[in-house]
C-alpha cells in the first residue's frame, strides 16, 4: 500500500452493520491458502458469497472479480473470526477499500497488517450517501470519499496510530523500517 | 501505578514496568497457536518473510493442533495437515497433535489447556478468534491473522496496543440452572457485539469464584463475541489445581492491583439470571428461554471449544437422562479426553454415553470443531437446508453451521438438553 495508491476510484457496493466474516467468507472455503496464487483468486471469487440471496450479487456469475472497488458498511464490520482469508478474500475480488463506522478489531488488524486493503472509518453513516454502485474516489491520504458525479465530499477518520504500519506496507515492512527485523535478503 | 491483569501481563511481556491503555508496545510471546484452517498459511507467510530455511524462534513455542477440517473427505483438508507435518518435521517442533494417531487431541482451546500448555501470567496468540478462551486461567490470550501470525513465528514478537479494560463484577449466589453460557449470553446481551470492541473483559465476583474452570472457559471464549481483545479471570485456587495437575513448569500469578483504573465497571447480581438463548442471527439476540417456548426446532447441537467439554456434557446427561429427544441430538466432544470422559463418567452408575444412547441421540461423534463453523459438505452435523438448530456453540450468524437458511439459538448444555426432549425451545428449570 504505497502512496500511489492513497486515490482509489470505483463503484461501491453497500453493506450493513455486523457484517460478520462468515457472511465475508463462509468456512466451507477455509481449505483454500490464501498464500497459494491460484487458491488466492479461488477465495476472492467467494468473497461475501455467504450472503442471504436478498443482496444485490457482488460477484456476477461466470466473474471470478467483482465490479465493484469499495465498499460502504455500517458498524462493527468484519466481526467475528480471526479468519485472515476475510481481508484477503474481498482483495482478490478487487476491494481495495472500506469505508465502515467501525469495525471488529481483528479484521482491522489484518487488513493492515497485511496490507491488502485500507480499512477507513467514516465519520458517520454512509450508507444512505451512496447508491450501490455510485462512482465514487476514496483519497486515504486526505481522508475524504466523494461521489464523482455530485462531486459531495464526506470526512473520514485519519488511520492515527496505524497510519505507519499501513503506510510501510504491513506488519513486516513497518517492523524492517523501524529496526525491529532485518531486511529481507 | 496500579495495573490490571491484563496490564501487568503485557507491561512483563513487554519489559516495561507500567503500560497503559492505547499505548503500542512489542510483546514477548510465550505460546503461538496455530491448526489446520491457519496454520498453512501462517508457514508460508513465515518462509515468504524470513527464507525458506527459517527457523521459528522457538520449537517449544509453537503448538500446532489440528481441529477443524479432520474428518472428512475433502482433499485440500487432507492437503493442508500433512503440510503441517511436514514443517513439525522439518522445524523440530515438540508440540504436534497428529490427525490419526494416538496423539490427536481434538478441539485446540480445550487441548491447550487440557495439555497443560496454558499457565496464568503468560503471553498467548492464537490464529483463532476463540484464542480468548484461555484468559480463564489467568492469561492474556487474544486471536490473531495468519501474516501476524507468521510475524510471530520468526520473532517471537508482536507489536499490540493495550486494551483498555472493561470489568464485569458478578456476584450473588449461582442457581444451579445458571451456567456460565447463561453469564455470557446475557452480557453479550446487554453490551452488543461491539460493546467490548478493542477492550479487555475481566471477569470476577463471588460468581465466578463459584465455577469450575470450564465453565470459566465458556465465558472467556465468548469474550469475542462482544468484540474483546481478551477475555481474563484472575488465577485462584481452583486455577492452581487445575494448572498443576497438568504442567511442572514454573509460571507467574498475576493479579489486578486493587486501585487498578477501569474503563468501565458492570455489576450483576446473578441470582436474577435466568437460561436463555441468543436469537438468530447474532449471539447479541438474548431472550429467556422460556419467552421462547413457541420456537419448534429441528436439531440439538453440543460441541465445540465453548461448549463441548465433559462438563458441558455431564450438564445435558443430567437433564436427558431417563427422557427420549425428540428432534436429531448432535453429540460433539471436544477432544479425545472428553471423548474417553463420556464413556468414564458416570451419573447413578450409567456412563454419560449410554445416558445419551438411550435417550435416542444420534450416535456420538469423534472429536474434532465438526459443524460448529459448518465446514467442507461432508462434515458430521453441518445444516444442509432449512432446520432450526439450538447449540451449545458461540456464533450463530447467517450460514454459521453450513447452510444459509438454517437458523441457530445458541443455548447452555441444559437447555440445549430440554430443548432436545421437548423439540422446542425449553427452559431446563422443567427437568430440574
Amino acid at each position: 500500500m504505497g502512496n500511489d495508491n492513497s486515490i482509489i476510484i470505483g463503484k461501491v457496493y453497500i453493506l450493513d452493520d455486523n457484517i460478520d466474516t462468515d457472511l465475508i467468507i463462509p468456512a466451507e472455503y477455509l481449505n483454500l491458502v490464501p498464500t497459494i496464487p491460484d487458491e488466492y483468486r479461488k477465495l476472492g471469487s467467494y468473497a461475501l458469497s455467504g450472503l442471504p440471496n436478498n443482496y444485490a450479487r457482488f460477484i456476477k456469475d461466470w466473474q471470478v472479480t467483482s465490479e465493484y472497488s469499495v465498499i460502504v458498511a455500517g458498524k462493527n464490520f468484519g466481526c467475528g473470526s480471526s479468519r485472515e482469508h476475510a481481508v484477503t478474500a474481498l482483495a482478490a475480488a478487487g476491494i481495495k477499500a472500506v469505508v465502515a463506522e467501525s469495525y471488529a478489531r481483528i479484521f482491522f488488524r489484518n487488513a493492515v497488517a497485511t496490507g491488502e486493503l485500507y480499512p477507513m472509518e467514516s465519520e458517520k453513516t454512509l450508507r444512505n450517501a451512496f447508491k450501490l454502485g455510485t462512482q465514487i474516489e476514496v483519497n486515504t491520504n486526505k481522508g475524504t470519499i466523494t461521489d464523482i458525479a455530485s462531486q459531495k465530499v464526506f470526512k473520514l477518520k485519519p488511520l492515527g496510530a496505524v497510519g505507519p504500519v499501513v503506510a510501510a506496507g504491513g506488519i513486516f515492512g513497518y517492523a524492517r523500517a523501524t529496526g525491529m527485523i532485518s531486511k529481507k535478503k | 501505578m496500579s495495573q490490571t491483569i491484563t496490564e501487568k501481563i503485557l507491561a512483563r511481556a513487554a519489559g516495561q514496568n507500567s503500560v497503559k491503555p492505547g499505548e503500542n508496545i512489542w510483546v514477548n510471546t510465550d505460546i503461538l497457536l496455530t491448526h489446520d484452517i491457519c496454520g498453512p498459511g501462517t508457514i508460508e507467510v513465515f518462509k515468504r518473510e524470513f527464507g525458506i530455511n527459517a527457523k521459528v524462534w522457538d520449537p517449544e513455542k509453537v503448538i500446532i493442533i489440528p481441529d477443524h477440517y479432520i474428518y472428512t473427505k475433502d482433499e485440500k483438508a487432507q492437503r493442508n495437515i500433512n503440510s503441517l507435518r511436514k514443517f513439525v518435521k522439518e522445524q523440530g517442533l515438540k508440540y504436534y497433535y497428529d490427525p490419526g494417531t494416538p496423539t490427536y487431541k481434538g478441539v485446540c482451546h480445550v487441548a491447550l489447556p487440557q495439555e497443560g500448555h496454558v499457565r496464568p501470567g503468560e503471553v498467548i496468540f492464537g490464529t483463532d478468534s476463540h484464542t480468548c478462551t484461555h484468559g480463564a486461567l489467568g492469561a492474556f490470550a487474544t486471536g490473531i491473522g495468519n501474516t501476524d501470525a507468521g510475524f510471530v513465528m520468526g520473532t517471537g514478537k508482536l507489536l499490540i496496543k493495550v486494551p483498555p479494560t472493561l470489568r464485569f463484577n458478578l456476584n450473588g449466589k449461582l442457581p444451579a440452572y445458571v451456567t456460565g453460557k447463561d453469564i455470557i449470553l446475557r452480557i453479550i446481551g446487554d453490551i452488543g457485539v461491539d460493546g467490548a470492541n478493542y477492550c479487555a473483559m475481566e471477569f470476577r465476583g463471588t460468581a465466578i469464584e463459584q465455577l469450575n474452570i470450564e465453565e470459566r472457559m465458556t465465558i472467556c471464549n465468548m469474550a469475542i463475541e462482544a468484540g474483546g481483545k481478551n477475555g481474563i479471570i484472575e488465577p485462584d485456587d481452583k486455577t492452581l489445581d487445575y494448572i498443576r495437575a497438568r504442567t511442572k513448569k514454573s509460571f507467574e500469578v498475576v493479579k489486578s492491583d486493587p486501585n487498578a483504573k477501569i474503563s468501565k465497571d458492570f455489576n450483576y447480581d446473578v441470582s436474577s439470571f435466568v437460561p436463555c438463548v441468543a436469537q438468530p442471527h447474532l449471539p447479541s439476540n438474548y431472550a429467556p428461554a422460556k419467552d421462547k417456548g413457541n420456537v419448534k426446532l429441528d436439531s440439538a447441537y453440543i460441541g465445540s471449544c465453548t461448549g463441548g467439554k465433559i462438563t458441558d456434557f455431564i450438564m445435558a446427561a443430567k437433564i436427558i437422562k431417563g427422557h427420549k429427544v425428540r428432534i436429531n441430538t448432535y453429540l460433539v466432544p471436544a477432544t479425545e479426553k472428553v471423548a474417553e470422559g463420556l464413556a468414564t463418567e458416570m451419573i447413578d452408575g450409567k456412563s454419560l454415553a449410554s445416558i445419551f444412547e438411550e435417550a435416542g441421540c444420534l450416535e456420538i461423534a469423534q472429536p474434532s470443531c465438526a459443524a460448529c463453523l459448518g465446514g467442507p459438505i461432508d462434515t458430521f452435523g453441518r445444516t444442509s437446508g432449512k432446520e432450526i438448530v439450538i447449540s451449545t456453540t458461540n456464533r450463530n450468524f447467517v450460514g454459521r453451521m453450513g447452510s444459509k437458511d438454517a437458523p441457530i439459538y445458541l443455548a447452555s448444555p441444559l437447555t440445549v438438553a430440554a430443548s432436545a426432549i421437548e423439540g422446542k425451545i425449553t427452559d431446563p428449570r422443567k427437568f430440574m
